[in-house]
């Protein structure tokens, strides 16, 4: 409880891979290099991906959409080092994919919230900031603040599965974001959301996002959650996974309901359907 | 409070239905002359005699039994009883908290090491598979040989030996039960072997715990039982069934202990599942 800020170690400046208080200038947080990811033995192998390269620049928003089984999530887990590619290399920071997870520079949502049942809501968004060995009080404050960005203040102290489905991935996001990841993976959080709720988590999130200013990797399905939420689009085709196209969103922010019905709004998401359904094609 | 009443109204009915059933089958028997009516053929238990010799007695004079001097002396089977029922007692406590540690930390063993589950689960199924009836008398002797351990103590690695099994495989199990994005999330932030037993892996195995434990709690109570029907020493409840059941004039007695022996099985249950009931409270967050 006497403990300074300074041996939260993780959560002060962290070198060059934090995001630093300079605005995002463009220099790549994130290189993949040449990733390509096969499953399975040599002859019914599945390639996943096939010569991936992305620069996903420092405090960017980008987002992956293709169709189905094209290898987003691959993608993704292969960046947070969750499995290991094939051929290439991911980097963070100038570190490895597997160096940055050991320094506890991932935060990860996934589809479903996963969060503990067993640990109150506040607990859950506690647990990255308990495995890094921060103090009770601390790590206290920290979750309530964490909850009061996600609008949950007032629910932490119920049991996640007393929360709706929305306000659970709420509280993923808020303990992904909790010990100032430099990079937040996020893989479809809202798919299993309606999609008024989806808008209006991606509200939130585009709000929570222009205010940490971490650099976020976003997967997803729908067109104009990517068109909306992102600086930048990957659009990705199946079989094997390549990236087919980039695309920059060039939506001013503060992006709101107006954003959406603005018609450069819906030229983009036409240009990216238009991307999508040549994919198919492929 | 609602509960606990439905509870006890359906144990009493338990109850009652038991003894009606025991009763009626008795005055049945009896009626028919122990014989399938129309036929020759004698009924599964046959009902004869009465008191001491009786070879299916009343229930309420099974339970009469036990304010009855038990054996020519003043003491009361009842009194007798209670005594030998704390002797079992401590051997089935030992052996099922020794059981249920040695069976925990075995899942643990084998969820941390394929090779060990590969290398020692074998032995561990071949060690259920040997009828234990069979080397009660062997395991139990061989304990008693080790100078430093109290005599009970055979018969408490008895019933640990029953006891680990179920423990080990819900162990395992619920140590696997845990989510893969959950396993994978504590991947993405780095934890220790230890942090992710702990934080993630024990938690999600909890109710898989007690459900080892439910299963271990009355095989602890059969392996104290006949652990003591199998050793010399004749102490405990399976040794007064021992004792009893070798003199043909002991019938309530008999009864009675057996009697004592079932209630000693149910009510080791119902602590564990009474304890079940409170963690799950805090686990699930559900405690007022
Ligand atoms: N662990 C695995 N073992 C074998 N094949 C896998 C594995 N994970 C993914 N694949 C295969 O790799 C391909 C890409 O899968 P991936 O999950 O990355 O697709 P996706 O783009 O995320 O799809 P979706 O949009 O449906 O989530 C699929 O053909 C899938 O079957
Ligand atoms: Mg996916």
């Amino acid at each position: 409880m006497t403990t300074s800020e300074d041996q939260r170690a993780p959560l002060a400046d962290g070198g060059p891979s934090s995001p630093s208080a300079e605005p995002a200038d463009g220099r790549p947080l994130v290189s993949v290099r040449g990733v390509t990811k096969r499953f399975g033995a040599d002859t019914d192998a599945v390639t996943a991906l096939s010569d991936v390269s992305l620069d996903v620049p420092d405090g960017a928003f980008w987002s992956l959409i293709g169709p189905s089984g094209c290898g987003k999530s691959t993608l993704l887990r292969v960046m947070g080092d969750l499995i290991a590619p094939t051929e290439g290399s991911v980097t963070v920071g100038g570190r490895s994919a597997a160096e940055a997870r050991k320094a506890r520079d991932y935060g990860m949502v996934f589809q479903k919230p996963t969060l503990f049942n067993w640990r109150t809501v506040r607990r859950n968004v506690e647990l990255p900031l308990e495995v890094l060995g921060m103090p009770k009080e601390q790590r206290r404050e920290r979750a309530m603040a964490m909850l009061e960005l996600v609008e949950l203040g007032e629910f932490g102290n119920k049991r996640p599965a007393q929360l709706s489905g929305g306000m659970q991935q709420r509280v993923a996001i808020a303990r992904a974001l909790s010990f100032e990841p430099s990079l937040l993976l996020m893989d479809e959080p809202f798919g299993a959301l309606d999609e008024i709720t989806r808008e209006r988590m991606n509200d939130e999130l585009l709000r929570i996002w222009q205010r940490l200013k971490t650099t976020v990797v976003f997967v997803t399905h729908s067109i104009p959650e990517a068109v909306f939420l992102s600086s930048h689009i990957v659009v990705m085709s199946p079989r094997p996974g390549r990236v087919l196209r980039e695309i920059d969103v060039d939506l001013p922010h503060p992006r709101d309901e107006s954003t959406r019905e603005s018609a450069r709004y819906f030229e983009l998401v036409t240009e990216v359907r238009e991307t999508l359904r040549e994919a198919q094609q492929l | 409070m609602n509960q606990r009443r439905r509870v006890t109204l359906n144990v009493a009915g338990v109850l009652v239905l038991l003894v009606a059933l025991w009763e009626g089958y008795r005055a049945a028997a009896l009626a028919l002359g122990n014989t399938w009516p129309g036929t020759g053929v004698s009924l599964p238990i046959v009902v004869r005699g009465s008191g001491n010799a009786a070879q299916f007695p009343h229930t309420w004079e099974i339970v009469a039994a036990f304010w009855r001097p038990y054996r020519g002396g003043g003491e009361l089977l009842g009194t007798f009883l209670l005594g030998e029922l704390a002797y079992t007692m401590r051997e089935v406590a030992v052996g099922f908290v020794l059981g249920v540690l040695l069976g925990f930390l075995l899942g643990v063993l084998f969820r941390h090491s394929p090779l060990a589950e590969r290398g020692l689960m074998p032995y561990v199924i071949a060690s259920q598979t040997v009828p234990f009836i069979a080397f009660a008398p062997i395991l139990v002797v061989s304990v008693n040989q080790v100078d430093f351990l109290p005599v009970w103590m055979g018969v408490a690695v008895l019933s640990m030996y029953l006891v680990f099994f179920p423990m080990t495989i819900n162990t395992l199990r619920g140590l696997r039960a845990a989510p893969a994005t959950a396993e994978e999330l504590m991947r993405s932030l780095a934890v220790s072997w230890w942090t992710r037993l702990w934080k993630l892996r024990v938690p999600a195995a909890v109710p898989f715990l007690f459900v080892g434990m439910k299963i271990g709690a009355t095989a602890a109570v059969v392996g104290a039982i006949v652990g003591e029907i199998s050793a010399p020493s004749s102490a405990g409840i399976g040794g007064a069934i021992f004792a009893f059941g070798r003199v043909s004039n002991n019938s309530l007695q008999l009864f009675a202990t057996t009697l004592v022996a079932g209630a000693l099985g149910i009510v080791t249950y119902l602590i564990v599942v009474l304890a079940e009931r409170r963690v799950m409270r805090v686990y699930e967050g559900t405690g007022s």
